[in-house]
């Protein structure tokens, strides 16, 4: 037999499982420029809707005349609320508890709200309708400052006031002002600030970490098409959770959930922005209700950048406490969150501040106290996770900076502070102070490697010369060194804490193997760019001994997948490629069933080999899963049923924990603010690696929003509510021009409840490198008695903080 | 992002092109690349009832090196500029700067015309062409007039360009000695934080001659007769450049803006300035 | 509304004849009236280079055309560069060097970077990352883009020697 020359080594390179550098199945077509993204659905007779939007951040709607727009040749309707309303479909409930305008109620709250929907035969019409439609306006007060809103009078969301006034109640409990939405607590308040008011040593510091925003290049977008004669919609666009989508849209618009199918097609990039439900894909389904016909809505880029998904805007305040000798004892932090017009937040139900209380970080600090405020103003809503699990961004980033404070207030050096400081190995699974339980990790490990790595002592080395030859007159140039040691919290998660609208945050996979030995898989998840249709092969080829490139993988089609709550968080990895490996074994478990029958032994005497099951004890006696798949197909087995499928819902029993180490070597000119990274080297530790390639590929990108967040991306407003930062000419993209090389490295710790021990690296270096970064530029003026400077650090901001520490002579 | 309808034409000459400007007035602009007027279209911030695209006018794409004289037709791309080793030679002020604006895309459609003739205070040329003390040749129904660069421009998109007039040509005087154009910005793609056009000749060590412009940093490229004058006669030791930086700071009115503030700006400004002369005096 | 214009265009060498309002911009006339989809809108305002295509010779930015001026042009789209049966060695490169994650970039990066072959065929990095940076990517950071141009480069260059 052919099969018998081949070696072991080979039959497992053959199967192009986990571990390998797998190329992506997802690339033939996208190089040859034949993905299939929402914008590119074309259907018979399918219609053009679009938005009239507010200019103004906060007003009044006194009028909405559509008539003129209405004489636009193309434009067929315009609804309004007073068109949505009788359906109850004028506001929609928000994935935060709280509601949102689907089209202005009398008011407008944030520049660039949906006040109407023009809909035309095609996009050149609607924009022409758009121009039509007249609206009048009475401006009222624009609050855009969250700590002034908490003290005004004016009141921005009526509907969660009573006859008097009062704040009511809201999703998560009793309202302090009628601008306030929510206060969420986490640790011991009482003993925190017992340990830090007698501590030797205290830090105290406030940062702002600015708003923000995903920016996938693909905006978001939807078609709905009605089908009256059958009774059912379909609904594709671009939805990071697809399953969620359907089931929202069933039960605002009333159709039965089997009515409606909701398709994710290629997506060109989420990293968070299309998590939401938004304005545009309930007036597409209305409108394709109304005329019959399909409709497509997709946003241009300052739609996109103006309303549809901000991220972070937290006012952080910070405490921590030490020993004098560096021994973390306490943290309290304080969080005042904008969430501009309607709390949005997309974060699991009972978790309106995300997963900020993962900001004690990597360290054992024994103590720690953590609130967050949220609050109304006159910006856009949104709350979303930008390339991180829920808020984690903001903790890492809190922590990371506070840590450099401790480390200035201690006069010690913050490479050391964090060695003193991190959870040991022996001391996994910990419970940190704010209470969730860190499956593994080895944090002195990774550290001390990333710091030999890049020679860290010839680092502050040269960085202690560059100094003195500033002082000089030497050179204009400074030399930042950032560190950052960051612990992610990904794999959203447990059922038991974790839903969205009530839905847990299960994920599934399903599979067929075909009799010919190939198979496909099907998952609740839906890849973005993260090559799911490769890795989620890898995991099954390993799991189940047929070659990746025999299985193919399937996302995105409510009507075929099983119920997943999608990707985003990190969570693909850890949840659906759980239930992937659970599936398999499904698989697997029932093809030693076959095998044993085919090879007439008992079922405890084979065993899996690779790709085959074994006779144990006489390994030429074998049924490949080749085999044993045609077998599942064509034999009458005794006991046991045809076919050869499998499902797996998994739950996972804890969230994983992937963590690393970064080191930024910047050089900063300080009359101008030009910063130039010099050196970049990233160590992740996401656990078991699956594809090492499209790990370091993720790595890679998220970095590179990293480095755009912390050194000039921002969505700014200016006193009126208007938004500054608009088109890409002012919201910074770096192109490759502006990007450097990363070196990229790891450890491996697997995750010990994980069925494979991955744990996700989608969002890691985006988490550990904001602070990174930002550590970098404020490392290189710590010598002049810099303590915190808020990000971005664009070009001015550096000049102003050298010009406030006087190094402009 | 959609613009408004409007009637469109390519006429394939110059008498053509003058005639729908004459019959429509206000209401009809030229375009050449297009690549500010179409964003702003898009936007609807500019309304064009009538777009004149001068890519068939014959003659407006030519450039043309004598001894004394460099002639860079209207049409001419800022990609064409850079690909152009002659013009390089002569002049290599003009690829340094090109090489500064927007990106490899933009420069294939971006022209020399446009970017002068809009009065846009973000655009590199007009700076530059004031620096190099360059002649516009504009035609109009009563023919044609030639206005120095350094007069052309009179505040945020008001040139001496009247609205039925095109600009046809620029006319540089052949540059010697040494230059630098420098420029600040965020990033690819940006216009400047602040930047500076620099053209010095040198004779026996000290200063003969001096030509310097500023971009981005007032309504209007800032010619600045009284920065060349600081240095003309000295050696440009730190004394002159510093002179030369404080003259031009009395010139400049930055505003405030995503780019930064107006004591940033000044203060780039004077880096950047001070940067364009050290080079363009070593390159002298 | 304006009247509507008839206009040519030959894409990928194929001549197209049809009506349109002069306002129409390039990328819709190849993605919705030519079904032409591989090259995307991003920005809308020429900066992230998604709608690339190559038009007589020149890399431009399709959403910032009106299907006006194209008229009487050639136009090459990322459907045009290769295909199945010839792939061209950038296609090839981006997939063997994960030189792409959404995909969404992807065509109008290969689009670019073939004229940034031809009139450079052996750029270094920094050439790669200057003439690049009219082509905005959100997930690969660029370098792995980098790491493609360069392979295939070297694949193109030592294709010509061979055949010298």
């Amino acid at each position: 037999m052919k099969d018998e020359v081949i070696t072991r080594e080979e039959r497992v390179a053959n199967l192009k499982g986990m571990g390998c550098s797998r190329k992506r199945v997802e690339d033939a077509r996208f190089t040859q420029g034949k993905g299939n993204y929402v914008d590119d659905i074309k259907l018979d007779g399918m219609l053009f809707g679009d938005f009239v939007r507010s200019p103004y951040a906060h007003a009044k709607i006194t009028n909405i005349d559509t008539a003129a727009a209405l004489e636009v040749p193309g434009v067929l309707a315009v609804l309004t609320a007073k068109d949505l309303e009788p359906l109850g479909l004028h506001w929609m409930p928000t994935l935060a508890g709280d509601k949102q305008m689907v089209l202005a109620d009398g008011k407008v709250l944030f520049q660039g709200q949906e006040v109407a929907f023009v809909v035309a035969e095609d996009r050149y019409a609607a924009a022409d309708g758009i121009e039509a439609v007249e609206v009048e306006y009475e401006e009222l007060e624009v609050l855009i400052d969250p700590f002034k809103s908490m003290q005004s009078d004016v009141v921005l969301r009526e509907d969660t006031v009573d006859e008097n006034g009062k704040p009511m109640d809201g999703a998560h409990g009793p309202r302090t002002h009628h601008n306030h939405i929510f206060t969420w607590e986490a640790g011991d308040k009482d003993p925190t600030f017992e340990v830090i008011d007698s501590a030797e040593v205290v830090a105290e510091e406030t940062m702002y970490y600015h708003r923000t925003h995903p920016c996938p290049l693909e905006t978001c977008g939807c078609v709905a098409s009605m089908d009256k004669v059958n009774g059912k919609l379909t609904l594709w666009g671009t939805f990071q959770a697809p399953h969620a989508i359907r089931t929202v849209v069933s039960l605002i618009s009333g159709i039965e959930e089997h009515n409606i199918r909701v398709i994710s097609p290629d997506i060109g990039g989420g990293f968070g922005n299309k998590v939401g439900a938004y304005p545009g894909y309930v007036c597409s389904v209305v409108a394709s209700i109304v005329t019959g016909k399909p409709v497509k809505w997709i946003e241009d880029r300052m739609d996109n950048l103006m309303t549809t998904a901000f991220a972070r805007d937290y006012w952080m305040k910070g405490r921590i406490s030490a020993t004098k000798d560096g021994k973390i004892t306490g943290l309290h932090c304080h969080v005042t969150a904008d969430h501009g017009g309607f709390d949005a937040c997309a974060d699991p139900t009972k978790f309106p501040a995300g997963f900020m209380n993962i900001c004690t970080g990597s360290y054992d600090i024994p103590t720690a106290y953590l609130e967050v405020d949220g609050v109304y103003t006159n910006k856009a809503p949104g709350g979303v996770s930008y390339r991180c699990s829920f808020r984690v961004t903001e903790a890492v980033y809190f922590i990371e900076r506070m840590i450099e404070v401790l480390a200035i207030e201690l006069n010690m050096d913050a490479a050391e502070l964090r060695r003193i400081n991190f959870i040991k190995k022996e001391q996994f699974p910990y419970t940190a102070a704010l209470g969730w339980e860190y499956d593994s990790g080895d944090y002195h490990t990774a550290w001390d490697k990333a710091l030999k790595a890049v020679d860290y002592e010839g680092l502050r080395a040269e960085q202690a010369q560059r100094i003195e030859d500033f002082k000089a007159g030497k050179t204009r140039s400074l030399m930042g060194i950032g560190l950052s040691f960051f612990t992610e919290i990904v794999g959203a998660g447990p059922v038991k804490n974790c839903d969205i609208l009530g839905l847990g945050m299960f994920d599934s996979c399903e599979i067929r193997i075909h009799p010919t030995g190939s198979a496909i898989a099907r998952l609740g998840t839906i890849s973005q760019g993260q090559g799911h249709a490769t890795t989620f092969a890898q995991i099954l080829a390993s799991e189940i001994g047929l070659p990746a490139d025999s299985i193919t993988i399937e996302e995105g089609d409510t009507d075929t997948a099983p119920y997943g709550l999608g990707t985003y968080g990190s969570r693909s990895t850890p949840v659906a490629g759980a239930a992937t490996a659970m599936a398999g074994r499904k698989i697997r478990a029932k093809a030693q069933m076959i095998a044993a029958y085919l090879l007439e032994v008992h079922d405890d005497d084979v065993e899996f080999d690779v790709d085959r099951f074994v006779v144990k004890g006489a390994p030429e006696r074998f049924k490949t899963m080749k085999e044993i798949a045609f077998a599942a197909y064509n034999q009458a087995i005794p006991g046991i049923e045809p076919g050869l499928e499998a499902v797996s819902y998994y739950d996972p029993p804890n969230m994983t924990y992937p963590f690393g180490a970064y080191v930024c070597v910047m050089d900063i000119d300080v009359d101008t603010g030009v910063t130039d990274i010099r050196r970049f080297y990233a160590l992740d530790d996401c656990g078991t690696r699956i594809n090492p390639m499209v790990i370091e590929g993720q790595v890679h990108g998220g970095l590179t929003e990293a480095l755009a967040v912390a050194l000039g991306q921002e969505i700014a407003y200016d006193e009126m509510g208007n938004v500054k930062t608009g088109t890409l000419m002012d919201f910074f993209l770096p192109t490759a021009w502006e990007v450097p090389n990363y070196e990229t490295d790891h450890t491996v710790t697997p995750s010990p409840h994980h069925p494979i021990g991955a744990k996700g690296v989608g969002e890691s270096p985006h988490v550990g490198g904001v602070p990174c970064f930002s550590n970098a530029v404020q490392d290189a003026f710590r010598a002049f008695g810099l303590r915190h400077t808020n990000m971005p650090h664009d070009h001015w901001r550096i000049w102003k903080t050298a010009n406030e520490l006087g190094l402009h002579g | 992002m959609i613009p408004a309808a409007f009637e469109y034409y390519r006429p394939k000459d110059m008498a053509g092109v003058l005639s729908i400007l004459e019959e429509h007035g206000d209401d009809a602009r030229v375009m050449a690349g297009g690549h500010s007027l179409i964003p702003m279209m898009k936007l609807r911030m500019a309304d064009v009832p009538h777009l004149i695209d001068l890519q068939d006018v014959g003659g407006l794409s030519d450039i043309e090196i004598s001894n004394d004289t460099i002639s860079i037709g209207a049409m001419v791309t800022q990609h064409a500029i850079i690909d152009h080793d002659g013009l390089a030679e002569a002049a290599p002020i003009l690829r340094e700067a090109s090489l500064q604006i927007a990106d490899p895309q933009v420069r294939y459609m971006g022209t020399v015309g446009g970017n002068v003739a809009n009065g846009d205070p973000g655009n590199d040329m007009p700076g530059l062409m004031q620096c190099l003390d360059a002649t516009f040749t504009v035609v109009g129904a009563d023919g044609e007039r030639r206005i120095p660069a350094r007069e052309f421009y009179e505040a945020a998109y008001m040139t001496a360009r009247d609205d039925e007039e095109v600009l046809t040509s620029v006319t540089i005087p052949r540059p010697s000695g040494g230059y630098a154009y420098e420029k600040q910005k965020r990033k690819i793609g940006d216009y400047a934080t602040a930047a500076a056009a620099v053209q010095i000749v040198k004779e026996g060590g000290s200063c003969a001659s001096a030509a310097i412009a500023m971009t981005n940093l007032s309504d209007t490229p800032i010619y600045s007769q009284s920065a060349a004058a600081a240095l003309v006669g000295s050696s440009v030791d730190d004394a002159a450049i510093s002179a030369a930086i404080d003259a031009m700071l009395g010139d400049i009115d930055p505003t405030e803006d995503n780019r930064g503030p107006v004591a940033f700006k000044k203060h780039v400004a004077g880096v950047i300035l001070r940067r364009a002369i050290e080079r363009a005096w070593s390159r002298a | 509304m304006s009247s509507k214009k008839h206009y040519s265009i030959t894409v990928n060498g194929k001549q197209e004849e049809f009506l349109a309002e002069p306002r129409e911009l390039l990328i819709y006339t190849l993605r919705e009236r030519l079904n032409i989809t591989g090259p995307h809108i991003g920005c809308e305002t020429s900066h992230c280079g998604a709608c690339t295509v190559t038009i007589d010779g020149k890399s431009v930015k399709a959403c910032t055309m009106f299907v006006a001026q194209a008229d009487g042009k050639y136009v090459t789209t990322i459907e045009g560069i290769g295909g199945l049966d010839d792939l061209h060695p950038l296609q090839n490169a981006f997939k063997e060097h994960h030189g792409l994650q959404c995909g969404y970039c992807t065509p109008g990066m290969i689009t670019r970077a073939t004229k940034l072959l031809e009139e450079n065929p052996n750029p270094t990095e920094e050439e790669i990352r200057f003439g690049m940076a009219g082509n905005i990517c959100r997930c690969t950071g660029y370098q792995n883009i980098v790491k493609s141009i360069q392979a295939a480069a070297a694949e193109m260059n030592a294709a010509k020697e061979a055949a010298e």
